[in-house]
């Protein structure tokens, strides 16, 4: 399933997250499922809330730099061997997997969030 | 010792004769052979019969670096093209650079006057000198070297970028001498300390230059590495290093005034200043050919003294330098103009054109950092774009600015905008002191 995610850019410094994380709150905005990449420099918080683009503009009204863009979310069997072989299918296509992270909270579900070079292929790949 | 005595301690009513007759040789050459000075001239109507004394000077225009990056490549040459031996070029504060023609005689000027520096500084054709400034379109490094070749002394081209190697050539070679930015001398001298190597050195002397120095700087560089440290300045435009130098005495740079003409005058009236008050370097070239220019306006703001000083010599000394009337810096030697930044991110999509630059002195090694912007149409959620956006700014830097920059990615409300009074750049070396 194609789902819109919110990338949020962060200076490293302190408190960057949190300043983050208080807007959502005050605009009780839920979130489903994070992860946080960082290099030496920057960060980088990737969000799925329930609706993204209320949740961007008050990102960016608070002065931040953030965009929304489309992942795949695939929905996780808890048996050995399953995602090994959802992400082959991906492999096999050619296509590479620029990062992914779980969604303990979504839908219910357990579910890996995807980014691909090529989302909507490989997510009618993953489906089919 | 002085190399030239004829010239360098002539009493100053001959140094003022002789700076007026060729004063005038000069404007009446530029006059016919430049139509950039010819039209400044006629529009201050003024003929070259009106200047006779060097006095006279004041009534001539001014020429800037504007003026320069306005005339590139050949618009101020004084004689043909064919008599051009060589160029030189400093970066501007836009795209172009300055560039700048010599003649053979030039050339021989040039060397003429570093070999007087050199000679201040003790060196004779006994020396062996290592060359520790870059070789290319900036004057350093061979400026240096035709200097010390002339001189007599043993020159060895190391430029810059490899320490190790210039350690081991000063020990194998038995070098007394180097010439090489102060900021790198100290990286030097850290090195040799570092490998208990001091005391294998025969270096005597250090010239340096290409960048505003301390004299903190200048008694950690003699303590550390037990030699004399002389100031020598220059200026591509003028000629290159060799236009001032400091001699034992440490009272102020000499400068050589049979080829270079100085004055200060105050950055804003555009007056003529008196002896000892504090204002812009001016100077005019009296006997350049290729690209003569007159009254060139420096940036530097310093004062002259004209007493005789206890060295013998008679001729003018720059005082200590007090910073810049423009907002350039000097970083690792090499000049930057904050807008040079701007004219660099104009050329990555995705940026915008607000940056701030922070200058800073770590471990004797100047840092250059630039914040840029990530906005929305900069930013991605990959990771690998960012890298790629941010390095392909640092390579604009480079081939802007010729000097590599750290980028760092900053959040858009963290930086100053633009609004042309906003303030671009923090310098927190104490260059001045």
């Amino acid at each position: 399933m194609i789902i819109k995610q919110l990338s949020v850019f962060l200076e490293n410094r302190s408190g960057t997250l949190q300043e983050v994380l208080k807007i959502l709150k005050k605009e009780n905005i839920n979130i489903l499922a994070l992860s946080l990449a960082d290099t030496s420099e920057f960060g980088l918080l990737r969000l799925i809330v329930e609706d993204p683009l209320p949740a961007k503009e008050a990102i960016k009204a608070a002065g931040y730099t953030s965009s929304v863009n489309e992942v795949i979310s695939i929905e996780l069997k808890n048996e050995a061997g399953y995602l090994s072989s959802l992400i082959g299918k991906i492999s096999e296509s050619g296509d590479n997997i620029e990062y992914m992270y779980a969604a303990p909270y979504f839908d219910g579900k357990v579910s890996m969030i995807i980014k691909t070079d090529n989302v909507r292929k490989d997510n009618n790949i993953i489906e089919s | 010792m002085i190399w030239n005595e004829t010239k360098e301690c002539m009493s100053r009513d001959e140094i003022a004769h002789l700076q007026g007759k060729r004063l005038h040789a000069q404007i009446s050459k530029v006059y016919h052979n430049v139509e950039f000075y010819r039209k400044k001239m006629q529009a201050l109507g003024l003929e070259p019969s009106d200047i006779q004394t060097i006095d006279d000077v004041v009534k001539l225009p001014f020429t800037t670096y504007a003026d320069l990056r306005e005339n590139y490549p050949y618009g101020l040459l004084a004689v043909p093209k064919e008599e051009i031996v060589r160029v030189h070029a400093s970066s501007g504060t836009t795209g172009k650079p300055k560039l700048l023609c010599y003649t053979r005689k030039d050339i021989d000027i040039w060397s003429e006057c570093v070999s007087r520096a050199m000679t201040m500084a003790g060196l004779t054709r006994n020396d062996v000198l290592q060359v520790g400034y870059g070789y290319g379109l900036f004057t350093g490094g061979l400026g240096a070297h035709y200097g010390a070749e002339n001189l007599g002394a043993m020159v060895i081209p190391m430029s810059t970028g490899n320490t190790q190697k210039l350690i081991d050539m000063m020990i194998d070679c038995e070098v007394t001498a180097i010439a090489c930015t102060p900021s790198y001398l100290l990286h030097v001298a850290e090195a040799l300390e570092s490998k208990g190597l001091v005391d294998k050195v025969k270096l005597k002397v250090a010239i340096c230059g290409a960048e505003p120095w301390t004299e903190e700087m200048r008694k950690q560089i003699e303590a550390r590495l037990n030699i004399k440290a002389f100031d020598i300045y220059g200026l591509t435009e003028i000629i290159g290093p060799g236009v001032a130098c400091d001699c034992e005495a440490k009272k102020g740079l000499h400068i050589y005034e049979d080829h270079f003409y100085p004055e200060i005058i105050d950055p804003d009236s555009l007056e003529q200043l008196p002896a000892g008050k504090l204002g812009e370097l001016c100077i005019t070239t009296l006997t350049k050919e290729g690209m003569p220019l007159i009254r060139y306006r420096t940036r530097d703001l310093t004062s002259l003294e004209y007493d005789k000083c206890e060295c013998g010599r008679t001729i003018a000394r720059i005082q200590r330098f007090r910073g810049r009337s423009d907002d350039m810096l000097v970083i690792r030697g090499v000049n930057v103009f904050p807008s040079q930044i701007e004219t660099a991110l104009l050329t990555v999509s995705g940026t915008t054109p607000n940056y701030f630059i922070t200058v800073d002195r770590v471990n004797n090694s100047d840092t250059f950092d630039v914040a840029i912007e990530v906005d929305e149409k900069f930013f991605s959620d990959e990771i690998r774009h960012l890298e790629k956006l941010r390095s392909k700014v640092e390579n604009a830097i480079h081939q802007t600015v010729g000097l590599k920059a750290k980028v760092k990615l900053v959040e858009p409300n963290a930086l100053p905008h633009s609004d042309g009074k906003t303030k671009h750049v923090e310098d927190r070396r104490k260059l001045t002191d």
